[in-house]
């Protein structure tokens, strides 16, 4: 498989993305921070650019670069949400990025460099590219969370998400090592084949999978590693957030089913059962966490950990279908978060950002569109049907319950009942409530459009459901052929 | 004619409704005109339906247990697919649905005044599931739209109910959806082991007798607070309560329905083994159910909150009767569903009708009333009636009807229940006599004004159905009767089925 003629062409988005990222730094450089806007929109193209280079993509697997570098449909449609989540988590900083006076032109470069980090992961077929990609992704977004250099907050946000990323990144290697030194091969295939031969997997191997689950579960901010996302969410401005919520989540958790799956797929086994503990940990977590916070930044943080715990459900099973289950699922998340990250960067009042949950109070009255939206949104990260969210739900409890988790899909299911308090608790403040002094306006066009569009499609995706089932369904088959 | 997809269009018509008030509300700035666009638009959104209903009614073959007018595309992946379809069982849930909701339009015309076009669109939406409900033939589809009443239903009570509703929804929603979630587990269950959510399908598909169980505890989760059986009814007379008067009505008239719905069209036919196996579980609750919340209906001050407990007690009529499992008790229970669906629905909106005038729902404010409202007092006194089951109203048939099968099945739960029926009488009795009869004598009360021309007009349908329904039932029986028998041959059929095997399985070890 590993031909020469396919050796840059099947890079050929990240080989792109990461000149632009080198021609943007320059254009930066010498134009200075007020071009930043321009900076922002050419980012924006190339990410546009990069997305359409990968949907041209054949779709058949292609390994290169010696064994590390994997280009399948599963790596395909992970990127493809990868880049649109990144691209419209810049366009809704822009604003904020204005109105804040934090025109940094190394911002938009620094999301490029990280959103192709995260391409690297979902290809990664190497335990060394595999941890090439995550730190390119990390010390981009490390930054990223301090940029607002002026604030404590962003400072302090910054700096926990790096000592604790480290410290995962310590984990994961060291899982690595003892992988590699126990099976002899750092190749998902090699390592594979190893497992496949020796029929019974060692305990050494054992020890590395559960430091490599433990670092990819802090990168995806799953219990008992999630303890730096309510901090770092809330202490990182609005827009970092709405970022770190959605590109960065799809990218771990891509890339953790490919290494649980490709090198390990033979002893399922293994690491099914702790993948079953993060996922029902998360679940409970992020449902019951949640109800006590009043910041909406930490309740998202919070609901976060309990959308991935839902999502790990899938890879928990461990089939082709848990595997799709879960692409769903994250493609749906990303609709509902992106929305509802947008809601939240429109609670200005004149004094500035606002961020408690109870500055919604009887939004209804003030601006009936937007709370129509979170009203959508809240209902469907709750799992309501006919929301989107009850199909993503519905996907990985199906997944569960064929693969016979039951006491999972169980947890799941009440976890979602507790969580849909929360969600309930905000309708109820907007709707229920009396009005508070009303936000500022006009919310930006941009704005307007992308509330628009990711409510349309959070309403409608249950009359047409089947481009992304199917193409779900054909990355998942790439994956588990 | 019949080419038309008209279930489609029962379904789908209340949210052109909905998209008229949307584009009226966009264009004007004017509450007062957008109000008035969202009521025309509701009512003539909501009356189109009803009619489509009736039409599909007229059309309906009574002779066969068929399912009829049936539409099929593909939708969520092989398996699942959206799939509609009418049969005895719920074709008259659909009329019933669609002639409560404008009744429902009718009795919010004045009485809700803030936020009228989001009220509209609540209703008409939930108009929508509930249409769906006892129209999907798939049971994704079928859990879509039974989950989905949910919303409309939530934002119903937390914005136009009562001083204490942000409470009472909450707990109606997170109780309804916990018994829900269950259900959804039993679904996925079902899709995995048998490859398709298509409801005729697993009706023929025999589950094994262990899984039966569990399947069935999942299913009776959700159905049972639908219904809402005791233990699980507390949500009720607190929504009841707080929730609107036309919120009430169509708590009462529709959406308990769906709860005795569940059982029929998937516990019974689909877990006929556990169903059997269960009748005693059943019996219980609904024989607590009558004469415990008879009792705790004697002992109420607040009106809504009386007819809320008698609604537990009349349903659990309903479910002694579907678990008789003779054709008089099964249809008996699906005529007191219709005859509590009229009923009751009336009798919130006779509450509504005097609270819209004093602010108060407290039996102790109201006497003598007949004094000043005798158009009142005879409407009240047909519904009271009925609710009572005398003989001449929709009440009687369904009563009778259930008693007579539950007689043949257990002599003991027969006379149980029928102490129900005492009880009922008691505590209507009761409260009519201390609302209508007596003298006018709280100052407050002296200028009360009888029913308006509208009321008489939302009335009056009401009046006539319970009625017509207590005079001359064969037309509702035929509709349903050949569906009854069919469920009841195939629930015969899988228990003989089972007996044999296991008689030949006894033999096998025998030998």
């Amino acid at each position: 498989m590993v031909t020469d003629t396919h050796l840059y062409a099947a890079a050929t988005p990240e080989i792109f993305m990461a000149c632009a990222a080198m021609v943007l730094l320059m254009l930066g450089v010498f134009r200075g921070d007020g071009d930043t806007r321009l900076v922002s929109w050419l980012a924006v193209a190339a990410m546009a650019v990069a997305f359409a280079l990968v949907w041209m993509m054949p779709g058949e697997r292609v390994i290169t670069f010696s064994g590390g570098f994997i280009v399948d449909g599963f790596a395909n449609f992970a990127k493809l949400l990868i880049l649109l989540a990144a691209a419209i988590g810049l366009i809704m900083s822009m604003g904020y990025v204005r109105a804040e006076k934090m025109e940094r032109f190394e911002f938009p470069v620094l999301i490029l460099l990280a959103t192709l980090g995260m391409m690297m992961m979902v290809s990664a077929n190497d335990l060394i590219s595999l941890y090439m990609g995550l730190e390119i992704q990390s010390l981009a977004l490390y930054v990223v969370a301090a940029i607002k250099r002026d604030s404590h907050r962003s400072s302090e946000a910054g700096l926990k998400y790096f000592v604790l990323g480290a410290l995962s990144s310590g984990m994961l290697l060291y899982g690595c090592s003892m992988i590699y030194g126990f099976s002899g091969s750092t190749n998902f295939q090699a390592i594979a084949a190893h497992v496949g031969e020796s029929g019974q997997i060692s305990v050494g191997l054992i020890v590395g999978i559960a430091f490599l689950t433990a670092g990819l579960a802090f990168k995806v901010s799953a219990v008992p590693f999630h303890m730096w996302t309510p901090d770092v969410y809330e202490g990182a401005p609005t827009p970092i957030t709405a970022f770190f919520a959605v590109a960065p989540k799809i990218a771990a958790i891509v890339l953790f089913m490919r290494a649980m799956i490709a090198p390990f797929a033979e002893a399922t086994a293994d690491w099914q059962q702790i993948v079953v503990f993060i996922s029902m940990a998360s679940m409970v977590l992020g449902a019951f966490a949640a109800i006590w916070q009043t910041n909406i930044k930490r309740l998202m943080a919070y609901s976060s950990i309990g959308h991935i715990g839902f999502a790990l459900m899938g890879l928990a099973a461990g089939t082709a279908d848990g595997v799709r289950a879960t692409l769903v699922y994250m493609a749906i998340y990303l609709f509902m978060n992106v929305g509802t990250f947008a809601a939240i960067l429109c609670m200005r009042r004149r004094e500035g950002m606002v961020e408690g949950i109870q500055d919604l109070a009887g939004l209804d009255r003030n601006d009936r569109p937007m709370a129509l939206a979170l009203l959508i949104f809240m209902f469907s990260m709750a799992g309501v049907p006919a929301a989107a969210g009850f199909f993503g739900k519905f996907y990985v409890f199906m997944a569960a319950v064929d693969a016979g988790l039951y006491g999972l899909a169980v947890v799941g299911v009440l976890a979602s009942v507790v969580a849909a308090f929360y969600y309930l608790r905000i309708v109820k403040i907007m709707y229920f409530d009396d009005p508070a002094e009303p936000f500022v306006k006009p919310i930006g066009p941009e704005m307007k459009v992308i509330l628009t569009v990711t409510s349309l499609f959070v309403v409608f995706f249950a009359v047409y459901p089947a481009p992304l089932l199917e193409g779900a369904q054909a990355a998942a088959a790439a994956l588990m052929p | 004619m019949t080419d038309w997809p008209l279930l489609s269009l029962v379904v789908f018509l209340p949210l052109a409704g909905v998209a008229f008030i949307l584009v009226g509300g966009l264009t004007t700035k004017d509450e007062e005109i957008a109000a008035r666009n969202a009521r025309n638009g509701a009512l003539w959104a909501s009356a189109a339906t009803f009619l489509v209903s009736l039409l599909i009614w007229a059309s309906f073959d009574n002779s066969t247990a068929a399912f009829q007018f049936e539409e099929r595309h593909e939708w969520l992946a092989p398996g699942i697919a959206y799939r509609l379809g009418v049969d005895g069982i719920s074709m008259l849930f659909i009329v019933l649905t669609g002639l409560l909701t404008p009744i429902c339009i009718l009795a919010s015309w004045e009485t809700i005044k803030t936020r009228v076009p989001e009220y509209m669109i609540a209703f008409l939406v939930l108009e929508t599931m509930m249409m769906g409900v006892f129209c999907a033939l798939d049971f994704v589809l079928f859990y879509l739209f039974f989950e989905g009443g949910l919303i409309p239903m939530f934002l119903i009570i937390g914005i136009w109910g009562g001083p204490r509703r942000i409470y009472s929804t909450f707990k109606f929603f997170l109780y309804t959806l916990l018994g829900s979630v269950l259900l959804l587990l039993a679904l996925a269950y079902m899709y995995v082991t048998v490859g398709t959510t298509d409801i005729p399908s697993l009706m023929e598909h025999q589950f094994a007798a262990e899984v039966q169980t569990w399947l069935w505890l999942a299913l009776f989760a959700s159905f049972a607070v639908k219904v809402p059986m005791w233990p699980v009814h507390t949500w009720l007379p607190d929504a009841h309560v707080e929730a609107p008067t036309a919120g009430s009505v169509v708590l009462a008239g529709v959406l308990l329905k769906m709860g005795g719905y569940g059982l029929l069209r998937f516990s019974i036919p689909m877990l006929p083994l556990a169903s059997e196996y269960f009748i005693p579980l059943v019996f219980a609750l609904s024989v607590v159910a009558v004469i415990y919340t008879s009792l705790v209906a004697l002992m109420q001050e607040d009106m809504k909150k009386l007819i809320a407990y008698s609604s537990v007690a009349h349903m659990g009529f309903v479910t002694v009767g579907i678990f008789s499992f003779t054709t008089q008790g099964v249809e008996g229970g699906i005529v007191q569903m219709l005859s509590h669906g009229i009923v009751s629905a009336a009798l919130f909106l006779c509450v509504g009708v005097v609270y819209d005038r004093m602010h108060s729902r407290m039996i102790a404010d109201y006497g003598g009333l007949v004094n000043r409202m005798p158009k009142y007092a005879f409407v009240f006194a047909v519904f009271m009636l009925a609710s009572v089951g005398l003989p001449g109203t929709s009440g009687f048939v369904g009563e009778f009807l259930v008693l007579v099968g539950v007689f043949q099945a257990s002599t003991w739960v027969a006379a149980l229940v029928s102490t129900g029926m005492i009880l009922g009488a008691a505590y209507m009795l009761w409260l009519y006599r201390r609302v209508i009869f007596g003298k006018l004598e709280k100052e407050n009360l002296k200028a009360i004004l009888d029913l308006s021309p509208r009321e008489v007009l939302i009335f009056a349908p009401l009046v006539v159905v319970a009625l017509f329904m207590g005079i001359y039932p064969t037309p509702f029986l035929d509709v349903m009767h050949v569906s009854v028998e069919n469920l009841l041959q195939q629930y015969q059929g899988a228990l003989q089925a089972a007996e044999a095997a296991s008689q030949a399985a006894t033999q096998l070890a025998a030998k």
